[in-house]
């Protein structure tokens, strides 16, 4: 685990240095000529897709149901290596590294890609032992160590002020918001460069979804951030590019802004509006 | 790329898009009608034309209010996007446009009433050939919203400079008249507000055309159009 360490501290000491100028113009993935399949021999889920996720931003994932958008996160953190028979080829490049090459150390890419899905997947631990567990597989902290590690994690999942004084009860007694933003707080414990959002607020009420919505804001300042998203205001209002997925093909990619006013593709343009099938 | 190719999933929706063409089609009508009956009524000295055009002012108003509040409604109902999206937001702009149109009309026709109280000494043809003009480009310009024709909206945004050189003339002419006779003064300054009132019933027609633009291919037109309105820099030589 010590590579995964100074990647990590790497990575993290470098955040306050960089200039913001620079920002823009860093990848922090690019995926060229991905195709993916379930089944040996089956129908391509995913279908020569190139794209690139840029440094601390918030790229939105949107198509209908699918459409390859989930597979691609996926994809981006080698999920799929758990299921024999599905296959990607092609390229999903950080640091200039494929990341579907063989020798790929797959726990360490995900301490580096970290996934948060639909529904909130607390352990049946402690909330305070929830966001330890992690973090242990990956780096040994002293317990005051530990202590900071975990308080930073809440407070950066804006979730500290509600748990603070019950962090050894259990995580299964928070409320659907509460938990998904404790699984928010799991995730940036082991200090990722990616978070992988698989529709995190769709099991969530309005109030609750706002706060994601403003915790992926202030997130993208550290984290480079994919959202998955069935609804198109919420890719709309987190976003700072939008992909739109049909049928396994990437149709369109480009600044909300622009994808959500004036869309290039008819395809787009059809299914944003509501004009679809 | 017209939204309305394929109908919305959500029928009521659609419908809502289509009563919101229909809406400024309504509008866009009958700014076009008080266009042609205040120019009509100083064509003719036709007071009691011009006092109708007067009072019917007060239904473009009520139409801005509607149009803007079902654009409101819209747009907090069905949060729009794309092509949906551009025809509610140039809608409510263009309401506003036809509003402006409308009070142009009715102080043309105000203006008329007086006047027709004044001795005639000039032709009013090309007061007769501006209204005419700029009531074309008002009605290419809406014509263009309710069928997406974007051809026709650029055309209608490239026509407004005969309406300049028309209104130039008439400015050059009437100081002609002023100059001439003092007891001209009254209705020729009248009638330079007129001339100005079509003038700029024109560029709003300009303006409709370039939200129509927008609306149907979702890229804006430049600042610049074609325009020669010189009147700004005209100046009276007095009689040595």
């Amino acid at each position: 685990m010590s590579t995964t360490e100074n990647s990590m501290s790497g990575s993290f000491g470098g955040v306050e240095a960089r200039s913001s100028a620079a920002l823009n113009s860093q990848l922090a993935i690019a995926v060229r000529n991905l195709d993916f399949v379930y089944a040996t021999g089956g129908k391509k889920a995913l279908n020569a897709i190139n794209f690139d996720l840029p440094d601390r931003q918030v790229t939105g994932m949107i198509g209908p149901s699918g459409c390859g958008k989930s597979t691609l996160l996926r994809v981006l953190n080698r999920m799929y290596s758990l299921y024999p028979g599905q296959k990607a080829t092609g390229e999903v490049i950080m640091d200039g590294k494929n990341l579907l090459d063989d020798d790929v150390d797959i726990n360490e890419l995900r301490s580096r890609i970290g996934m948060v899905f639909q529904k909130p997947t607390p352990f049946p631990m402690t909330i305070y032992e929830n966001i330890a567990f992690g973090v242990r597989l990956h780096e040994k902290l002293s317990k005051s160590a530990m202590d900071e590690r975990v308080e930073w994690a809440l407070t950066r999942a804006a979730i500290w002020g509600e748990v603070k004084d019950r962090l050894q009860s259990s995580a299964m007694g928070l409320s659907g918001g509460q938990q998904q933003r404790l699984c928010i707080a799991r995730t940036i414990a082991v200090k990722p460069e990616v978070i992988l959002f698989d529709e995190p607020t769709s099991a969530l009420d309005p109030i609750s979804t706002l706060k994601i919505e403003e915790l992926i804001d202030e997130l993208k300042r550290d984290f480079t951030i994919a959202i998955v998203t069935h609804n198109m205001q919420q890719a709309a209002r987190c976003a700072d590019q939008v992909a739109f997925f049909y049928l396994g093909e990437l149709i369109e990619i480009a600044p909300a802004a622009q994808l959500f006013t004036n869309p290039a593709q008819p395809k787009t343009q059809e299914y944003i509006t509501g004009r679809f099938g | 790329m017209p939204s309305s190719e394929t109908p919305h999933i959500v029928r009521s929706y659609e419908e809502d898009l289509k009563r919101l063409r229909d809406m400024i089609a309504r509008m866009g009508g009958l700014a076009e009608r008080q266009v042609a009956d205040s120019a009509t009524a100083l064509i003719r000295r036709d007071t009691e034309l011009a006092a109708e055009v007067v009072s019917r002012d007060a239904q473009l108003d009520a139409l801005e209010r509607e149009i803007e509040a079902f654009c409101v409604r819209l747009l907090a109902l069905r949060q729009p996007m794309a092509a949906d999206l551009r025809l509610i937001v140039t809608s409510m702009k263009i309401s506003s446009d036809l509003e402006r149109i409308g009070d142009y009309a009715r102080n043309g026709a105000k203006r008329a009433i007086v006047i027709s109280s004044q001795p005639q000494f000039a032709s009013l043809n090309g007061f007769s050939r501006l209204a005419h003009l700029v009531q074309e480009n008002l009605k290419g310009a809406i014509d263009a919203l309710v069928n997406d024709d974007l051809a026709r909206a650029d055309e209608v945004w490239n026509a407004d400079q005969p309406v300049d050189d028309i209104y130039n003339g008439i400015f050059r002419e009437l100081l002609t008249f002023m100059m001439e006779d003092p007891r001209n003064i009254t209705a020729a300054t009248h009638l330079l507000f007129v001339a100005k009132n079509l003038e700029r019933i024109g560029d709003h027609a300009t303006n409709i055309a370039e939200r129509v633009h927008y609306a149907i291919s979702g890229h804006i037109l430049p600042d610049e159009r074609p325009k020669s309105d010189s009147s700004a820099y005209a100046v009276v030589r007095q009689p040595q």
